[in-house]
């Protein structure tokens, strides 16, 4: 392959992988943006979002409706999906996140790694210890750019990445609630002072954060054709670099950050080792907490809880 | 029965359905009915025992019989409060001691593994009770002593017992070195580097082969090994006695236990561990009153990381295998729910919490695959019901509840 | 002479900071329409006071009533519902919204569109150096700016009673005769102000009535008039 084709190539895998990462990285960021808590179950919201995906996915193959509405199919998977993991995030929120507002720092992250712990093996026990096969829907089929290829199936989903982005962007930017949930995260006491429910805030960013990890689950058990109940550990460090890399807290700095990270995944990949690649993303993290904990398009983070 | 609570009660019945029905009854292609709502069911039930927990607690009855009891409950307090803590300890001496004549050679082994997360739990106890540093790789460091006994071993022939302190110093390093980078980070923060630490390393052993075999893992370590004067045909000369039976390395286990309990005891009541009281209370104001936070935070990684390296290399010895699988992070989370379970900072509590936790499943053979399950619940649930942990510290109950607004004592006098 | 409704009463208001006893028995009560101030050295516990008022703090003991009704047991949302506004100390401006964002965020609990407009236009007539400064980001603006914006969008949602914490902190003293113009404006429109101030001398001229507070107690109630001439205040606040 010449060096523009091979470059090409290498933007094709990053784009699409950093979506995926940028999608996942929003739900942190919003998450530690209004609460100030790192939800360590996200990466398990973000495997239970594939396992729906694929459980609707195989409920619609048994009667048949995969061929005959293909678009509609999509939706469904990706709704469902996305519905059923705002429900749990909200839950998990309720039950373990909200009794503990006025806690110490300790007891939230304990009970947030405790609900991970939960999950993962919740769906251990449910779902089983191997992976489980997702139909191959989205096909192998795609076009080439010179000697680059993408198939349709990178396209779909890096424009609905992009489509999910924008649609989140204009909510945050343009309504009310989203308005409200922005100064929820900047000011919580005067947002409280001006009347705004923060409580509903809170529940409403527990909804949407999840979602969008749900939805890149269901792209990842698409794409790489299968999902298993861990999967969601190491997409969680990787997402979580980039949230903090791109300035967590900042919406469209973890969508940079995904991008970030992607990059250096699929150039990593292309010129490195690959058993070490895990190595790097974990190196990567630590190097951006202790060099420059603000990230890129972050405020200055202050060292204690005002 | 109020209203409101059995309007609760419907709905979360129903939202617990709508999120277990779909996981649960799908475990392949087509809906298993019979499985997923005898789960539901099961659910539901555990919400009907909350329902009329909560409706007898509004009738007033939990109230009335607490007064009755109460009389005599104060009684039995004073009685055993008065019972010297000696006694106690005494007590549990004797039955640790005695457990492995009474015991096959399977339930010894669940001892020594208990044991050995009891001191886990107390090494961690060190830096996150004592000093309030969130650590979540500590597994990286049990992993440490292990891969230095078998290096040292292997290559070197260093026996246990001289490459105990080696590996002690070596853990401590690796404390100092994983430390030194957390000791501006604020809790969240210090908790993601700690878990990057915890599986770089064990990354590491895995996948550099020339020194650590790999995922293959080392072989072939001996045991550790007694020598003492003794006579042979020759005259005097040392004889080595191998510690190769469950009995003997179930000893050794408890004599370093034993060691710890009293280290960690010592270490709370001296200097170093009210200076760490302070770091964890409020930093700021330590470095003010002179307090070297730097060096203390460090040293309290490299002592938590020192005493995991003992058992590492212990557990290493035992089995004179080691691999990294052994090291993964969610041995780090079972380390952390003992502490936390057990109540962070107490002793008590933490050697009761790995009893529960280790031996219990081993004893209830079908509940093993639910003991993570559980773990995951039980911590979240103890973080909103009882942080202080089931045998809590005294110093840390006042602390978990400093942000109630109401101080107990002003609830009595009707606010 | 007619007696005004009482819009705002405190009864023996107890505040603790933890075990800290910030406001010791606090009473006071602000006639409808009225201008009242509330001085005293820092540290004396009138910020406490405003949080206490809007529930951000609770009142351990004692009752505040607004317009005859309980609210001391309200959540800060609650009290803002209730027709109270305030601009905290420190402005508190959402730095990462635009000055338009701030003012939209003020009228939160409103759902009458056209009438919000009119009021937005109120207060860039108010303040026209916001009008400049529309979809600029609330955190780059200068301290007195951000005052404007505060005072604004505490407008923003009509409230009959407006809470002050030290509007005057940090601004040159063109902009606080500027801004102290506008409480007045402001209540003439017929909005009951409580105006806490370092500013004893600013705020006395344009009280009707005057609290001094020390170590958690209001030491003295007077006349604004009155307190203007008192020989303990001016030697204490008024620098005199």
């Amino acid at each position: 392959m010449d060096n523009a084709s091979f470059i090409i190539q290498q933007l094709i895998n990053a784009i699409f992988l950093g979506s995926i990462f940028s999608l996942i990285a929003l739900g942190y960021t919003m998450v530690y943006g209004i609460i100030e808590l790192i939800n360590f179950a996200h990466g398990e919201l973000f495997t239970a979002g594939a396992f729906i995906g694929i459980i609707v996915l195989g409920a619609l193959q048994n009667i048949g409706f995969v061929e005959t509405h293909f678009v509609l199919t999509l939706i469904l998977v990706f709704g469902m999906a996305m519905a059923y993991v705002a429900v749990l995030g909200v839950a998990i929120e309720q039950v373990a996140y909200k009794p503990l507002r006025k806690a110490s720092r300790l007891a939230a992250i304990l009970s947030a790694l405790g609900m991970s712990i939960f999950l993962s093996n919740g769906m251990m026990l449910s779902q089983g210890v191997s992976d489980r096969a997702y139909p191959a829907i989205l096909g192998m089929e795609g076009f080439s750019i010179i000697d680059a290829r993408i198939t349709y199936g990178q396209v779909f989903i890096i424009v609905l990445s992009l489509v999910l982005m924008v649609a989140l962007n204009m909510f945050v930017n343009w309504t009310k609630l989203g308005k409200a949930m922005r100064a929820t995260a900047q000011n919580q006491t005067m947002a409280r002072m001006l009347g705004i429910d923060i409580d509903r805030t809170i529940r409403v960013t527990f909804m949407i954060g999840p979602a969008l990890g749900a939805a890149a689950g269901v792209m990842v058990g698409l794409y790489y054709g299968s999902v298993r109940f861990d999967m969601g550990f190491i997409y969680m460090i990787k997402a979580f670099a980039a949230a903090i890399l791109g300035g967590i807290g900042s919406i469209p700095g973890a969508v940079l950050g995904g991008m970030i990270i992607g990059g250096v995944e699929v150039l990593w990949s292309a010129f490195l080792p690959s058993e070490w690649k895990d190595v790097t993303t974990f190196v990567v993290l630590i190097l951006v907490l202790y060099f420059r904990p603000s990230g890129i398009l972050g405020e200055h983070v202050s060292e204690s809880r005002v | 029965m109020a209203k409101s609570d059995f309007k609760k009660f419907i709905i979360y019945a129903l939202f617990l359905g709508l999120l277990i029905l779909p996981m649960v009854g799908f475990p392949g292609r087509s809906f298993e009915t019979a499985r997923a709502f005898t789960i539901w069911g099961g659910i539901v039930g555990i919400l009907v025992l909350w329902l009329l927990n909560k409706t007898v607690r509004r009738s007033g009855m939990y109230q009335r019989t607490s007064a009755h009891l109460a009389p005599f409950r104060n009684t039995v307090l004073r009685k055993i409060s008065k019972f010297p803590t000696k006694y106690y300890i005494l007590a549990l001496l004797i039955a640790v001691t005695a457990y492995p004549l009474l015991a096959n050679n399977y339930m010894i082994d669940v001892g020594i593994t208990c044991l050995i997360y009891i001191v886990l739990g107390l090494g961690l106890n060190i830096v996150v009770g004592l000093a309030g540093l969130l650590d979540l790789g500590y597994i990286a460091f049990y992993a440490v002593g292990a891969y230095s006994y078998s290096l040292l071993n292997l290559h070197f022939g260093i026996s246990f017992w001289l490459s105990l302190p080696i590996g002690m110093l070596i853990g401590a390093i690796f404390g100092c070195i994983i430390g030194y980078p957390t000791l501006r980070m604020r809790g969240d923060y210090l908790a993601i580097v700690t878990m990057g630490f915890g599986e770089i390393i064990r990354l590491v052993l895995n996948n550099w082969d020339e020194l650590t075999q790999g995922p293959n893992g080392l072989l072939g370590m001996a045991k550790p090994a007694i020598i003492y004067p003794g006579f042979t045909e020759g005259g005097l000369s040392w004889v080595v006695y191998s510690l190769k039976s469950l009995h003997a390395l179930y000893y050794l286990m408890f004599i370093i236990a034993v060691l710890t309990v009293i280290g960690v005891r010592r270490l709370d009541n001296s200097r170093i561990g009210r200076a760490w009281v302070a770091i964890r209370e409020d930093e700021v104001a330590a470095e003010l009153s002179g307090v070297p936070t730097v060096w203390l935070k460090l040293l309290a990684y490299a002592m938590g990381a020192a005493f995991a390296s003992v058992v590492g290399a212990f557990f290493a010895a035992k089995l004179s295998y080691t691999n990294p699988n052994f090291f993964i992070f969610m041995e780090s989370c079972i380390v952390l729910c003992i502490v936390v379970l057990g109540g962070v900072g107490s002793i008590p509590g933490i050697i009761l919490a790995g009893i529960i936790l280790i031996a219990v499943p081993e004893v209830f053979r079908e509940l093993q695959n639910y003991r993570m399950l559980a773990f995951g619940l039980a911590m979240a649930a103890m973080m909103v019901l009882r942080p202080e942990g089931l045998i809590p510290a005294s110093r840390r109950k006042r602390e978990f509840h400093e942000t109630d607004q109401f101080a107990p004592e002003d609830l009595k006098d009707g606010g | 002479m007619a007696v005004k409704a009482l819009i705002l009463e405190l009864e023996d208001v107890h505040t603790y900071y933890g075990n800290i006893h910030a406001l010791k028995g606090v009473s006071c009560s602000i006639p409808s329409g009225d201008i009242a101030c509330l001085i005293g050295a820092n540290g004396a516990g009138k910020t406490t006071t405003l949080l206490t008022i809007f529930g951000v703090q609770r009142a351990r003991r004692g009752k505040i009533k607004f317009k005859g009704r309980p609210i001391h047991h309200l959540r800060p949302e609650q009290v803002a519902a209730q027709g109270i506004s305030q601009t905290p100390e420190g402005r508190q401006i959402f730095p990462r919204m635009t000055t338009l964002e701030n003012l939209e965020m003020g009228a939160y609990l409103r759902r009458d569109k056209a009438a919000v407009a009119d009021d937005m236009e109120w207060v860039f007539g108010l303040f026209p150096v916001l009008k400049d400064r529309t979809h600029q980001l609330g955190g780059t603006l200068s301290g007195g700016e951000q005052q404007m914006l505060a005072i604004g969008r505490a407008m923003m949602s009509r409230p009959e009673l407006l809470l002050l914490d030290e509007p005057s902190l940090g601004l040159a003293p063109k902009l606080v005769e500027r801004i102290f113009e506008t409480i007045l404006e402001i209540n003439k429109k017929g909005v009951t102000i409580f105006l806490v101030e370092q500013n004893a001398h600013m705020a006395l001229s344009i009280s009707n009535t005057g609290y001094v507070m020390e170590t958690g107690q209001i030491v003295l109630t007077d006349s604004a008039a009155s307190l203007l001439k008192n020989e303990k205040v001016k030697k204490a606040y008024l620098g005199e």
